[in-house]
């Protein structure tokens, strides 16, 4: 379903980038430093991605390191699992995080426990990048946020950047990293978001780590992706009134990072967390778990969630896909809430 | 198909740049195919439009008249940009016409607007505003219990816990929260006001302590004494008991006359665990009081002062007085204080008459009924902060004591064993206070290592009687 | 790089011949063995290579032992002892003791795997391995490598969505990969004919444009001659092959299944009869190769090597229970504590 036609560079000024230029970029300078480095997937060749991620990629580093693979999730998966115990350190692109259900196997059953089932003689560095979520007229099979299935599963890493900065430092530590590393980019933050990448700089961000988006006082707001740009905005409007929002982006679901979690919560005393998955069983429910049990004496509030609906996934029409995203009106309304009790 | 998205008022129609394809968020304007005054069908190409992701031409919503180009070749401008407007017959610019927005939906780019997900020009309501009420629409203000329900008396954890450490009284503070809820802020903004807060606040008088309880007698210590404090609204004087008085006293003094040094071992307990678990149960049925693991760290430290009479000592302007007896003080804490009751001849005694004499004289301090004779003749002094969940502490000599010794928490971690294998063990850390007159570090530490070895090497099988 | 076709079988030589003769009997040999521990209660689960020794060994000994890689699935017993797997790992294996190589006594017994071997570790879902095979050959090609990989499965795993997505992706890319069906008739109960609607898996082959041959498993020199014939092609770089080896299952299932509820008795006292292991032997007799005395002499030996690695197994100690929490990760968490199922908070109740 995605676009026609060839794709060309988002103009940005000096040192800025998008998103996407900056998963682009990681990728380009992971493969001209280490030559095992490739990429596999469908349409990541001449096309360059069906959201030009891997745009050029062809071009410069040719077929064998840049392979289009015939539309079969499951294969893709196994396959860069077999290049990655033999060497290579593959990253595989999903063309969309709800295409992945086919790998489910693959990921979790073979690529997860490796490591483990092995007594650490084989290992998988494997990356694994998809597009998620929704707010793009994506519907059901477009939209998915599937992190909560993968975040659940130990032996795998779970990475969700927000900024076109850390989604190039943690795309460049997924590449190194010696662990199946599931990479999800949030489509529309692909060419929404911009911002400052070091030019020709070599830089990580380390997954596992937490980071303060904005900082504050009065409750701490935990998030990823996409909607820690929503929280930020709502946090702003919050601080209108007098309420000081602290917003952190978890930027990694697996392994969480706990102390971060718990040092933010043990200064402000209350916690919501907003994302974009069914709010039932997600990520949400594994960090109001947490504080529950490590920062009670803490709590001044309940732990709030705001996700998105119980529903099997987002609807096609306008209106039905606006009431299925969280957004920063509706962010702004339970920050409201919470600083009320 | 995309085209511009559109609204129509008074005969003209807007129409805005498309969002042409899943992530993209602004598009150039590559060239108008249409120019003002050209007549338009519907779904006839009206301008090119170029995005990272697509190239493609935008249709006309309607048949018209193109009247207004509001974004040149060459521009480019963000999804839901107006670009030009059409009349529906021929006419002038369309100056008063509400915006619709291009593309499939209609709703797309108020997403990524931020607060209001509105288009930015116009009136035109949001959509989720409009659509029709959906079942359950708001989040419940009501959970967890309704508004307007009293929350007054109720404090949260952290409201509790930080009560706590400012000895302050929560009924003092205004809620500010849900049900007049006293939250965290509210405490923390109350003690940062410090006095003129509760000037304003409604319980003035009767939060005032009674006059007749400040300011306490200074005492004729001629230690540093007291600061003087000036109590601030919402403070609290607690009278000093005896007890708290010859407690305070006697750690002023004891740190004044012995120059405290300290120094700290690990003991792996994992084999004492072993030990106490398979004893236990029979220890209760038989014996009827709980093994603890104090009178195992007890026999492990009486063994060790056998072998080190330097450390049962102490220290007097005749010379370093060693004892014969060892007679160790245990610290238990008791409703009204601190009390170290001894337990006499402690090296006569099996783990199970340590048990029993433990059992004994603590039961006795805690209802307050030891006698002098059971506070009195210790030669060292035992200590178990552990119990509150400490993993180090540095404790005060009990004077005329040469050295005093904790038992800290014991907990699970990961150790490195011989062989270079990671196990989880029970460990837990001891530390030995002790009088630098009457013995260096040298004589303080292998004591501390030969206790550490005497309970490493209990293990099951070992008699308790 | 050469196009190789051998145009007739090739000439084993007679110490080779003795060599895949051992490593058939030992496989035989250890079988037992984890049958007789199975039923004296001291190991819990067994699965059989019994009938299909000859198939396993004859492939083995066509590839390169030490470059070419291999994805074996839980019958291969056989084909990991050619390779140099030994009776301690095996009987280390089903006992569930320390030093257990495949897996450090974490997987059932059976589910092989050695980076120094170059055999793939395989958990239980059937079929996965061969998609890690074309992912081993993709990474030997990328670095011009004459590595080929095999992945061995029984027929009903072909029946899988992922070993028909391993045969198309091997062919479109032309990797050097060699799939090899162990076809045995059964898929524990069910048989070949509610397995699927074609008599041979081999002809599946035509449908991904390679190669499908058909090879009776229990003439050990055809294998071997077919097997070296598809990794000639492979390291020619004329890309996979499909083997299909016709073997028979002289066991039930596992140690939990018993076959005489769903196969007919007749069927199976027929294929005692065509037995890989005594053919092979009297082939050898025949080609001199092999004489009633030193067989005597082998058997003894084995015999031996397998009490010792028994006791050697029994004596052995179990793995500390704290071990299942390592190794999740190639960097271990700062606390393995961190990784326990119970309270992260506790406090002391005494």
């Amino acid at each position: 379903m995605a676009g026609l036609g060839s794709h060309k560079t988002v103009e940005t000024s000096a040192g800025q980038m998008t998103f996407i230029q900056a998963i682009q970029s990681a990728m380009r300078d992971e493969m001209e430093r280490d030559e095992s480095v490739i990429v596999m997937g469908e349409d990541v060749g001449v096309k360059g991605g069906v959201f030009g991620a891997t745009a050029g990629l062809h071009k410069q580093f040719g077929g064998l390191r840049v392979i289009d693979t015939p539309l079969a999730e499951s294969s893709i998966a196994g396959v860069a699992i077999g290049a990655a115990i033999n060497g290579m350190r593959p990253v595989a692109e999903m063309q969309f995080a709800d295409f992945i259900h086919p790998a489910f196997n693959q990921i979790v059953s073979e690529a997860a426990k490796m490591r483990y089932r092995t007594n650490n003689d084989f290992s998988v560095p494997m990356v694994i990048r998809a597009p998620f979520g929704g707010g793009v007229h994506g519907a059901l099979y477009h939209s998915q946020s599937v992190e909560a299935f993968f975040a659940h599963v130990p032996g795998l890493k779970v990475v969700i950047p927000s900024t076109p900065y850390d989604a190039k430092g943690l795309l460049i530590s997924a590449i190194r990293d010696p662990d199946p590393v599931l990479f999800f980019e949030h489509k529309k933050a692909y060419r929404l978001i911009k911002g400052e990448v070091p030019e020709g700089e070599n830089y990580t961000v380390p997954i596992g780590r937490a980071r303060v988006a904005r900082q504050g006082n009065h409750m701490s707001v935990f998030a990823y992706g996409l909607m820690v740009h929503y929280c930020v905005q709502a946090a702003e409007e919050m601080a209108k009134e007098g309420h000081s929002v602290e917003v952190i982006d978890l930027r990694t679901v697996r392994p969480l990072d706990r102390q971060a979690i718990k040092s933010s919560v043990e200064k402000t005393g209350k916690a919501l967390i907003v994302y974009e998955a069914n709010r039932t069983l997600g990520v949400g429910a594994e960090v109001s778990a947490l504080i529950a049990e490590e920062c009670f004496e803490y709590l001044d509030g309940p732990v709030l969630r705001l996700g998105g609906p119980d529903v099997p996934a987002m609807p096609f029409s306008a209106p039905m896909e606006n009431f299925f995203m969280p957004n920063p009106e509706k962010i702004y309304k339970a920050m409201r809430q919470l600083a009320a009790y | 198909m995309a085209h511009g998205a559109t609204i129509t008022e008074g005969g003209v129609t807007k129409v805005t740049m498309p969002q042409l394809g899943e992530s993209v968020t602004e598009g150039q304007i590559s060239r108008w195919l249409k120019q003002p005054g050209d007549a338009v069908e519907k779904y006839e190409a009206l301008v090119e439009v170029i995005t990272d992701k697509v190239n493609a031409e935008v249709p006309s919503p309607i048949a018209g008249v193109l009247a207004e180009i509001n974004v040149q070749e060459g521009e480019t401008v963000a999804v839901g940009t107006l670009i030009c407007s059409i009349g529906s017959v021929a006419g002038g610019p369309a100056a008063e016409a509400p915006v619709v927005e291009a593309g499939s939906g209609g709703a797309a780019a108020g997403v990524a607007e931020g607060m209001g997900a509105a288009p930015s020009a116009g009136g035109t309501p949001v959509v989720a505003d409009t659509a029709p009420a959906p079942v359950g629409a708001a989040p419940s203000a009501a959970a967890p219990g309704s508004n307007g329900h009293d929350r007054a008396g109720r404090a949260s954890p952290a409201v509790r816990r930080l009560a706590d450490e400012h000895n302050l009284d929560i009924s003092q503070v205004k809620g500010s929260g849900i049900g007049g809820r006293v939250t965290k802020r509210d405490v923390e903004e109350f003690l940062a006001a410090g006095g003129q807060a509760r000037a304003s606040g409604p319980s003035e008088a009767a939060s005032q302590p009674p006059p007749a309880a400040m300011p306490p007698p200074a005492p004729p210590a001629p230690a540093p004494g007291p600061p003087s404090a000036q109590p601030r609204p919402g403070d609290e004087l607690v009278a000093l008991t005896p007890i708290r008085k010859a407690i305070a006293e006697h750690m002023v003094r004891s740190r004044q006359t012995s120059p405290h040094a300290w120094c700290a071992t690990e003991v792996d307990m994992s084999s004492v665990v072993e030990l106490r678990k398979g004893e236990r149960e029979k220890f209760r049925g038989r014996e009827g009081i709980d093994l603890t693991y104090v009178p195992f760290v007890i026999k492990a430290t009486v063994e060790a002062l056998k072998d080190h009479p330097e450390v049962n000592a102490q220290w007097t302007a005749e010379g370093i007085l060693r004892r014969k007896a060892i007679n160790i003080s245990v610290a238990v804490s008791s409703p009204g204080g601190l009390m170290v009751p001894v337990i006499h001849d402690a090296d006569m005694l099996s783990i199970a008459g340590l048990a029993h004499k433990l059992n004994d004289v603590a039961t006795r301090a805690r209802a307050g009924q030891l006698k002098l004779p059971d506070i009195e003749g210790g030669t060292f002094c035992v200590n178990n902060p552990g119990t509150f969940g400490t993993v180090i502490s540095a404790p005060i000599i009990n004077q005329p004591q040469a050295a005093i010794m904790t038992m800290e928490a014991i907990v699970k971690r990961p150790v490195v064993l011989p062989g270079d294998v990671i196990g989880i063990r029970s460990m837990m850390f001891m530390g030995l206070s002790f009088d630098h007159r009457v013995m260096d570090g040298l004589e303080a530490a292998t004591f501390l290592v030969d206790v550490k070895k005497n309970l490493e090497a209990m293990a099951p099988g070992l008699p308790v009687y | 790089m050469k196009l190789v076709k051998p145009e007739v079988a090739p000439e084993i030589e007679a110490a080779t011949l003795r060599e895949m003769y051992r490593s058939m009997l030992l496989a035989r040999m250890v079988d037992e063995r984890c049958w007789l521990l199975n039923r004296g209660g001291k190991a819990p689960f067994v699965i059989s290579c019994q009938g299909q020794e000859g198939a396993q060994v004859g492939s083995v000994f066509a590839l390169d032992r030490g470059q070419d890689w291999f994805a074996p699935y839980y019958r291969d017993l056989a084909v990991v002892l050619a390779l140099g797997e030994t009776p301690r790992d095996i009987l280390l294996s089903v006992m569930g003791k320390a030093g257990e190589p495949n897996s450090g006594a974490r997987q059932m017994p059976s589910h092989f795997g050695s980076r120094r071997l170059r055999i793939i570790s395989q958990g239980s879902s059937v079929g996965t391995q061969a998609l890690h095979a074309v992912g081993t050959a993709l990474a030997s090609r990328s670095r011009g490598e004459a590595a080929v990989s095999i992945s061995y499965v029984g027929e009903g795993g072909t029946s899988q969505g992922d070993y028909h997505e391993a045969m198309n992706f091997a062919s479109v890319h032309r990797l050097p990969v060699i799939f090899f069906v162990e076809n045995n008739n059964y898929a524990i109960s069910v048989p070949l004919n509610l397995q699927m609607a074609v008599q041979d898996v081999a002809v599946r082959a035509a449908g991904y444009n390679m190669p499908g041959v058909v090879v009776d498993g229990q003439d050990v020199p055809e294998v071997y001659r077919v097997t070296k014939e598809a990794a000639d092609r492979a390291r020619a770089g004329d890309g996979p092959s499909l083997i299909e080896a016709k073997v028979h299952r002289f066991t039930s299932h596992s140690s939990d299944d018993d076959q005489r509820v769903y196969r007919p008795e007749a069927e199976i006292k027929q294929e005692a009869q065509e037995d890989c292991l005594p053919r092979f032997r009297d082939h050898l007799f025949e080609e001199g190769a092999l004489t009633q005395e030193q067989e005597t002499a082998l058997r003894t030996e084995l015999r031996k090597q397998i009490d010792d690695a028994t006791q050697a197994a029994e004596d052995a100690p179990y793995p500390a229970p704290e071990e299942a929490l390592l190794h999740v990760y190639g960097q271990e968490p700062p606390s393995l504590d961190d990784l326990r199922g119970e309270p992260r908070v506790t406090w002391d109740v005494d």
